[in-house]
């Protein structure tokens, strides 16, 4: 086996030396019964070459080289290339946790630079080192609502993605909490006044964009949720629309939680992606994952340490502000790359560009005769599509044509067969939209 | 000659040991990045969004930075790092073993990296052969019937692996109220058990740091939902008397579920279908070695028996009628989703060529690799240093400090000084029940030389320990910053840059 360095000579030797005749010996402590009698049943090791062509072969039996309009909860994003050039040091890939700090600075000053533009994206005090992605960020929010305000009742939007939602449902399933859902209205966003909070009520969360690719309208969201004494949790699965968009921050979140997927993350069929989680400075010591924080050496040079840990659950066990240990911090440092590359003005293009595109898009297809757009509410870079036949047949007729023009919904919203969750970024050219106007047109 | 040099006027700073802030680099006006233009007619901003609706800062304190400033702050940043390619990297619990490059090729192939998750099925064939093909080995690994990969790390698995449980003695009628676990345990195991709506109960261990068979069997009632159990264990003992202890629980209705973080001991040499346990999570960045990135990703698949299988997190990937694979949502008995998509799907393609590239009998070589070595340190440290529970081990072995204490040296001192023979300090203070602790895993990916290496230095500690504690007091004294001073830095947190804050001027 070529990654274990000590030759069969010197494993010879090494095991006489502690006392050993055969490596048997070596699992003298497990019964005798317990032990295996044959083999696991892989097979016989593959060559690299081997493994090479087995994986090519597998990729191979993946989609299509056509043009895809899919988000929903994961997006098509330019990656500068320097960014798996970075994360490619072996410094960065091949280190654990940074419990030395001394020997950890790399990764705990990224991680420092990483909490500061999660804080500036999203206008919060504070935002940790990581969880595991959007779905699970949510989940740990409701979980911190309930320690922050003691109170056990949840309500949330029908247009929070529905997968996070289900992640909500079986993390609070077995805590005791009732859970109610908020109403889409017309528009595509929920309506502030339906927001029915009484003093029972720990949260309200909202996402926005949403999944239908709305904005919410945070600044009277929150108003409502504050009035009972209720925290706002806002989640953002987009965060590249913050490049345009007012920073839940401003608008009165108190928890700011999202997927970090879109700042320099491949799609990778749904992970490893980043959840991001935000909150205000007087909540700190509720806030679920690790956080990284400065601090002084004895000459007063600068370094960075981690920091708060009586929160977590190495130190205080059944009494730990949440169970996560590992987190995605390589996956923040491909997001702090990103955000150094594409800078202030990157991500603003970025964003201008997303917005204009979808836009045209969207007009596009509205003027096709059939084709309406659902909502009027306005969005960043998704919306939704009523299609003139039930929009999975859209799908799988535009499919044979090398397209994937949306997510049908009716999974999801079971009342909404004819609708298609369309997604456009900078990513789509403009021949690629046309091509799909063309091709939804020829289905009437 | 003297005049001249006096003349000089000295740089004061080292470039790549000072590397700034991205903040305290950025300059106006500077861009990194590279984009096609727009290429639609443009419409007016506030036409498309009410500009109510967005942001007023301009973003003002982003960074600007042309590619080159990108490049060289995070190149600066990764020296003042080590990782497991610099050298070993002992981190007990941790397996910090090496990360094979082909597996960060394979994981690249454009059509698995690029996959969009709401690829139709039919579409994603290739991907759900490989979660497919993955919890099938995983299966043949442990024994037992099933495994999903949806959680995104260990103390993900643990908190579905204890849902699950939940959920079979909710349909028996009643969930119980307790979970017992040992004093030697991960910190997850406990925090994963309460949100799961448990309170828990801990189980003292013997002195050979096995689960202490008395208490527990005093401790077993009809309230205990399950007992969860590492092993091996954190001192590196496999747990000899697991079928009693499994047959015990289950004779009370509980169920036992099984802390698989050490499974690099067991690979290919014990099943642990075999010895009774019900559940277990693995750590696919541990055992099967990929990279854990400085905190992160990581992968917790959760294998359970038949009986447990109804309630997996859904969807669970299947074989169709047509021989294609897909997805299973009808799964009524599911503690339902865990997390959106299907996993860390990255991690999932390394681990899988990881397995594929040992075979059988690879994995079963790295595991006796991986036993040996910690033997091997064990044996060679033995004089030096305390091992509070001698004898043999499994993946790892846990010496104390107690024989330096009497010159005022702690194990925290002995790691920093590691640190300047070159090597990543062991796991200190823990497992809880060790004081002073220093917990080594040198797993198979060590070479002798290297593992002389390090119990040279160790060695070498004990004796500077003895002559010249004080040396040992200032270490570390080869890198970037000394010691840090944590407390202040937990009593007044500083958590972000701010451009108008002031430097931090407490010291230690």
């Amino acid at each position: 086996m070529r990654y274990i360095p000590t030759s069969p000579a010197e494993r010879i030797s090494m095991l006489r030396e502690i006392g050993c005749e055969r490596i048997e010996d070596l699992f003298d402590q497990v019964p005798e019964s317990l032990r295996m009698d044959r083999p696991i049943g892989i097979g016989h090791p593959m060559s690299e070459p081997e493994l090479i062509e087995f994986f090519n072969s597998l990729a191979s039996k993946n989609g299509t080289s056509g043009n895809f309009f899919l988000g929903a909860g994961a997006y098509s994003h330019f990656i500068p290339v320097i960014i798996d050039s970075l994360i490619s040091r072996s410094e960065f890939l091949t280190a654990y946790t940074p419990y030395q700090p001394e020997l950890s600075q790399g990764t705990l000053q990224y991680t420092f630079e990483f909490q500061t533009m999660i804080c500036q994206l999203t206008g919060m005090d504070v935002a940790n080192a990581s969880l595991y992605d959007g779905s699970t960020a949510v989940a740990e929010a409701v979980l911190m609502a309930d320690r922050v305000t003691r109170r056990n009742k949840y309500l949330i939007a029908e247009s929070v993605h529905p997968q996070y939602r289900e992640v909500v449902a079986a993390y609070t399933r077995n805590l005791g909490v009732t859970v109610d859902y908020i109403p889409v209205s017309e528009t595509g966003a929920i309506d502030p006044r339906r927001v029915a909070v009484d003093d029972r009520t720990a949260a309200v969360v909202v996402q926005s964009p949403n999944f239908f690719g709305c904005i919410e309208e945070l600044n009277s969201i929150a108003s409502a949720a504050h009035q009972a004494g209720a925290l706002l949790i806002v989640a953002v699965a987009e965060p590249l629309s913050l490049g345009i968009l007012k920073p839940p921050g401003h608008c009165g979140a108190d928890i700011v939680v999202g997927e970090g997927q879109s700042l320099g993350i491949p799609l990778s069929y749904g992970g490893p992606y980043l959840g991001l989680f935000a909150t205000l400075e007087k909540y700190v010591r509720q806030m679920p994952g690790r956080l990284v924080g400065e601090a002084l050496d004895h000459e007063g040079n600068r370094g960075y340490v981690l920091t708060l840990s009586t929160r977590e659950q190495h130190i205080r066990r059944e009494k730990a502000t949440s169970n996560i240990c590992t987190n995605q911090g390589l996956f923040a440092l491909m997001a702090t790359v990103y955000l150094a590359t594409m800078g202030r003005r990157g991500i603003q293009e970025i964003a201008r560009q997303n917005v204009q595109k979808s836009h045209y898009a969207a007009r596009k297809i509205a003027s096709l005769k059939g084709y309406e757009l659902r909502h009027q509410a306005p969005f960043f870079n998704e919306f939704v599509v009523n299609t003139p036949v039930p929009a999975q047949e859209v799908a799988e007729r535009l499919m044979q044509k090398d397209i994937i023009p949306g997510l049908p919904l009716e999974g999801y919203y079971p009342d909404m067969r004819h609708s298609l969750l369309v997604c456009v970024t900078e990513t789509a050219k403009r021949d690629a939209i046309d091509k799909l106007v063309s091709e939804l047109d020829r289905i009437r | 000659m003297k005049r001249a040099s006096a003349n000089i006027k000295k740089a004061k700073t080292h470039v790549v040991q000072n590397e700034g802030l991205l903040f305290e680099v950025s300059r106006p006006g500077k861009t990194g990045y590279s984009i096609p233009a727009l290429d639609v007619p443009e419409v007016g901003q506030n036409e498309l969004i009410d500009p109510e609706l967005t942001r007023t800062d301009d973003l003002e304190n982003m960074p600007e930075l042309s590619e080159v400033d990108v490049i060289r702050h995070f190149t600066r940043l990764s020296t003042w790092n080590y990782g497991v390619d610099t050298g070993m990297y002992p981190l007990g619990s941790c397996t910090m073993k090496y990360n094979p490059r082909i597996n960060e090729r394979i994981a690249r192939i454009e059509k698995l990296a690029g996959l969009h998750p709401m690829t139709p099925d039919r579409l994603a064939q290739g991907a759900l052969e490989v979660i497919f093909r993955l919890e099938e080995a995983l299966s043949k690994i442990t024994g037992l019937s099933a495994v999903t990969v949806q959680p995104a790390a260990g103390a993900h698995g643990e908190l579905a692996g204890m849902m699950m449980i939940r959920a079979a003695l909710t349909e028996r009628g009643n969930a119980r109220k307790k979970v017992l676990i040992p004093d030697s345990a991960h910190g997850t195991n406990p925090a994963s058990a309460v949100i799961c709506g448990y309170t828990v109960d801990t189980v003292p261990s013997n002195r050979e740091g096995g689960t202490d068979m008395e208490a527990l069997a005093r401790m077993m009632n009809d309230d205990v939902a399950a007992l969860m159990l590492t092993n091996p264990n954190t001192l590196g003992k496999f747990e000899r008397n697991i079928v009693e202890i499994c047959e015990l629980v289950h004779t009370r209705g509980g169920f036992v579920y099984m802390d698989g973080a050490n499974m690099n001991a067991l690979v290919g040499v014990v099943r642990p279908a075999s010895t009774g346990i019900d559940v277990m999570h693995m750590n696919l960045h541990k055992t099967f070695s990929t990279p854990h990135g400085g905190g992160g990703p990581g992968s917790g698949p959760v294998a359970v028996t038949a009986e447990l299988e109804p309630y997996l997190p859904y969807p669970r990937i299947v074989r169709v009628h047509d021989g294609t694979l897909g997805m299973d949502f009808n799964r009524p008995r599911s503690i339902g989703r865990i997390r959106a998509f299907y996993g860390n799907f990255g991690v999932l393609v390394r681990a899988l060529a990881f397995i594929l590239t040992h075979g059988d009998e690879g994995l079963r070589e790295m595991t006796e690799a991986a036993v040996l070595n910690a033997n091997y340190i064990a044996h060679k440290l033995k004089e030096t240093y305390e091992i509070p529970y001698p004898g043999r081990v499994m993946h790892e072995v846990i010496l104390s400090d107690k024989r330096q204490l009497k010159h005022e040296v702690r194990n925290a001192d002995i790691a920093k000084r590691l640190i300047d023979y070159g090597f990543y300090p062991p796991t200190m203070s823990f497992p809880l029940i060790v004081p002073g602790a220093i917990m080594v895993e040198p797993t198979e990916t060590e070479g002798r030389e290297e593992l002389d290496l390090f119990i040279d230095a160790m060695k070498s500690i004990a004796e500077e320990a003895a002559r010249d504690p004080e040396l040992l007091k200032q270490a570390p004294l080869s890198t970037k910053v000394g010691r840090l001073d944590e407390v202040s830095a937990a009593r007044k947190p500083i958590l972000r840059w701010r451009p108008e804050a002031p430097p931090r001027t407490d010291r230690a």
